[in-house]
């Protein structure tokens, strides 16, 4: 029987459509994935469903009665629970007071009956497979720890729907095993799940049945055994495979930037690679094997203990991103908001930053020059902006992050780091940027690129280096990685 | 690739601007200026003087020695940091530029120049290797410059300023107060600077955001070093222009200079958290409160309002500048 089902939801905001006539049911006990690109409508339903947004048309059937949420606690009362990305605990407080606030046990109605508290609190966690120290402050849980705390407080307030709004976006592979473990558990005990994730591989591990959203209209509701990854992509973008991964046209060339036996502390040791002209080189690893702090300081953003970095076969002494510049490296960083842009300032000045030398004439930056070039740039890289002189931070994510690729093509750099090229992009921008890094290798640029999407590496890298604690674990080409996936998750998990 | 949607920009030349602005967007662009254009008009109608050029060169000579220093300050703050030893800069320059007379004009000039290029560069060292905080760094540099004015003076007027330096301060060239050509000269020279250099973008950009500008292949130590340096030989130069029209050397000349300086700089839009703002901003803030100040002492109202009148300004200023996001 559905627990939740769904009739001709339409939502619109002013200039969209966010939500078109969904209709759906979510089965009591079942989980059920909720994917989508960015902008297809998922948080709009999730809102809906927590009783945060009023939808304009339509109805919402919870155990057979229309329902009308006039604000969060509304929904909660009556059993439906959402964890969001940002957590809401206090921090000050420990694990089990988090649990059961506002309900703590009393001793004769007057003072909080401490020993109960405790007790009930680990009763919880136990019925979730948990063992933690409950009078411990949450904020010195880890990020997994606390989404649990969050989920016990669910439990508490018997909820019978729980929606999880991306919660695998903040956690890294083993905390992953921690959240899903508990999902297991809470379905053990009969829970309907509602997981929202944009990772793929997630979604077949544990949910039962998936709704596929794409610009606000439901493409399809299948169980997860008559799909595949390629399959679920295709419904998400409305893409085939062949249009996602661009076809391959670059020859490797020589050894462009060699890494001999870099090492700083505990935080990477003995790290050797090579990348060459023209060649795209995962850099495969779990958050926390090292892998942003070796791109990181071969650009000279931080200082190693040993080690030599070489540069077109030579020695290069670099100390500061400023040296790694002067020898054609260039880095887009991992957080495009912090690290890569300069988000209140114009997307030309952003982009020619890299390499002013080239417009100064007579001392002065010749700025019809400058423009010039930089919108070249803009164009070649498709970027969609209302002019060059728009502030950054109005550009979408995608666009942002072809402007910081643009900064690098502005410097011409001959040996490209990317530190998660796409993170928090939608598919379709995916696409350009996949379709620009094979560009730059065809043109002869030595690409080394990180990513957590293993689908990613595997469709672009034409080898993958892995890191594990701080160590390189092994090298793949892409053909052994694809065929045979359990060496290469050997390899990533130890 | 797909037609782009920058085409129809570059066919008119112009980045997306001018079409389809509210009028709120123009305030949030101009507003500062139209403010100062209202002022202006306001003060022709009530005052038959205001316009006549001998006003207007005095309200220009009253705001040309901590105009100079706002001018320096606009880049530090432009690096979302701060400069409180200005006004200190300029008391040790005027005792020093008293007590060495004997050297000739020119001499005396560098050495004060070099005073303040120096003291800029201890709080630019100071913070940007040492890791110390622009507010702590140059509140430090404000009572050891001070006090060095102090001792090396002890206490007292330091007279004895020579005919040639009067004039270099004090003088006129065609007519105009020399103070105001210097003024003016620094300022166009600032804004070139800022707009048409790699040193200005570099100092906008640590201050949008250091971190990435560091990642850009900024050298972001030296970009903080630079305008303390500059802010600290602006300050020089002020503390030499206002011993000429002082004719004597003191401990207490200055006081207070850093605050007017920072009024101005954020009267004119500049954001205390760097990366935005401008020179010309700076200029408009400097003269707002000046020809506030004329119009009152014009109007023959007590001159005891000024300090109040100042502080409605940046009062109203910085909820006009307030960005709408």
């Amino acid at each position: 029987m559905a627990i939740l089902e769904l009739h001709g939801i339409t939502k619109r905001f002013p200039g969209v459509t966010a939500l078109q006539e969904i209709s759906f049911g979510i089965e009591e006990g079942e989980v059920h994935a909720l994917v989508g690109e960015n902008g297809a409508g998922k948080s709009t339903l999730v809102k809906i469903l927590a009783g945060a947004v009023r939808p304009d048309a339509g109805t919402v059937l919870y155990l057979g009665h229309p329902v009308a949420f006039r604000e969060p606690q509304d929904a909660i009362q009556q059993g439906i629970s959402t964890i969001h990305q940002e957590l809401h605990l206090a921090p000050h407080l420990s694990a089990a007071e988090n649990i059961f606030l506002g309900r703590y046990p009393l001793t004769r109605r007057v003072t909080i009956d401490w020993p109960q508290l405790y007790r009930d609190a680990e009763a919880v966690l136990g019925r979730l497979g948990v063992t933690l120290d409950v009078r411990q402050r949450v904020r010195d849980l880890s990020i997994a720890q606390r989404q649990v705390i969050e989920i016990a407080k669910a439990l508490v307030h018997e909820s019978r729907v729980l929606i999880l709004d991306e919660p695998s976006a903040v956690l890294g592979r083993h905390d992953l095993r921690l959240l899903f473990g508990v999902l297991a558990a809470l379905k053990a005990h009969g829970t309907t799940i509602v997981y929202i994730s944009h990772r793929l591989e997630e979604v077949f591990e544990i949910a039962d049945r998936v709704t596929v959203l794409r610009d606000g209209r439901r493409v399809g509701t299948r169980p997860v055994q008559e799909l595949t990854v390629v399959g679920l992509v295709q419904m998400m973008t409305g893409r085939s495979l062949e249009e996602l991964w661009p076809v391959r046209q670059h020859q490797v060339g020589e050894v462009a930037l060699e890494i001999r036996g870099l090492s700083r502390g505990q935080v990477f040791r003995d790290v050797s690679l090579q990348v060459r002209s023209g060649e795209i080189v995962g850099l495969a690893g779990k958050v926390g094997s090292g892998r942003t702090e070796v791109v990181r300081a071969i650009f000279g953003a931080d200082a190693v203990d040993a080690g030599e970095i070489l540069v077109f076969g030579r020695a290069a002494a670099i100390r500061s991103p400023w040296a790694a510049v002067r020898y054609g490296i260039g880095l887009v960083p991992e957080d495009r908001k912090i690290q890569g842009l300069l988000q209140n300032r114009p997307l030309v000045e952003n982009i020619s930053l890299t390499n002013l030398g080239r417009f100064i004439g007579a001392g002065f930056l010749r700025l019809g020059q400058e423009a010039r070039a930089v919108l070249a740039l803009v164009r070649a890289l498709n970027i969609r902006a209302a002019g060059l002189g728009q502030l950054v931070k109005y550009l979408s994510g995608g666009n942002q992050q072809k402007a910081v690729l643009a900064k690098w093509l502005n410097s011409d750099c001959r040996i490209l780091i990317f530190d998660e090229p796409t993170r928090g992009i939608d598919v379709g921008a995916k696409v350009e940027i996949y379709g620009l890094i094979e560009r730059l290798a065809a043109e002869g640029r030595a690409i080394l690129m990180i990513s957590s999407e293993i689908t990613e590496i595997l469709g672009m890298a034409d080898r993958i280096i892995v890191m594990r604690a701080g160590m390189i674990a092994g090298t793949l080409t892409r053909r052994e990685a694809t065929e045979n996936r359990s060496a290469f998750d050997a390899l990533l998990d130890g | 690739m797909k037609e782009n949607v920058l085409a129809s920009e570059t066919q008119t030349g112009a980045p997306a601007f001018g079409r389809g602005r509210s009028w709120a967007q123009v305030m949030e662009r101009y507003g500062i200026l139209v403010v100062f254009m209202l002022l202006v008009a306001a003060s022709a109608l009530l005052s038959p003087v205001f316009l006549r050029p001998a006003n207007i060169l005095n309200v220009l000579r009253q705001i040309s020695i901590t105009g100079v220093i706002a001018l320096g300050m606009t880049f530090v703050i432009l690096t979302a940091g701060i400069d409180l030893s200005v006004g200190s800069v300029v008391a040790l320059v005027t005792v020093l530029a008293a007590s060495f007379q004997r050297l000739g004009l020119v001499p005396v000039l560098l050495l004060g120049l070099a005073v303040g290029s120096a003291m800029g560069l201890i709080n630019g060292v100071g913070i940007a290797m040492g890791r110390i905080s622009p507010l702590i760094m140059t509140l430090a540099m404000m009572y050891m410059g001070r006090g060095l004015a102090f001792m090396y003076s002890g206490g007292l007027p330091i007279y004895g300023i020579r005919p040639a330096f009067i004039q270099f301060g004090n003088g006129f060239t065609v007519g105009i107060p020399n103070s105001v050509l210097y003024f003016v000269v620094l300022l166009i020279l600032s804004i070139a600077v800022l707009r048409f250099t790699a040193f200005g973008r570099f100092v906008l950009a640590v201050g949008s955001n250091e971190e990435a500008a560091r990642l850009a292949g900024v050298r972001v130590s030296r970009v903080k070093v630079q305008v303390y340096v500059l802010s600290g030989l602006f300050s020089g130069f002020a503390g030499l222009v206002y011993a000429g029209q002082l004719g004597i050397g003191v401990a207490l000349a200055g006081l207070g200079y850093e605050l007017s300086a920072i009024a101005a700089v954020v009267i004119g839009g500049t954001s205390l958290f760097g990366g935005q703002g401008s020179v010309f901003g700076t200029f408009l803030g400097a003269a707002i409160v000046g020809v506030t100040n004329n119009l009152l002492n014009l109007m023959g109202i007590d001159p005891l309002v000024q300090d109040f009148m100042k502080g409605l300004i940046i009062l109203a200023a910085v909820l006009i500048n307030r960005r709408r996001t």
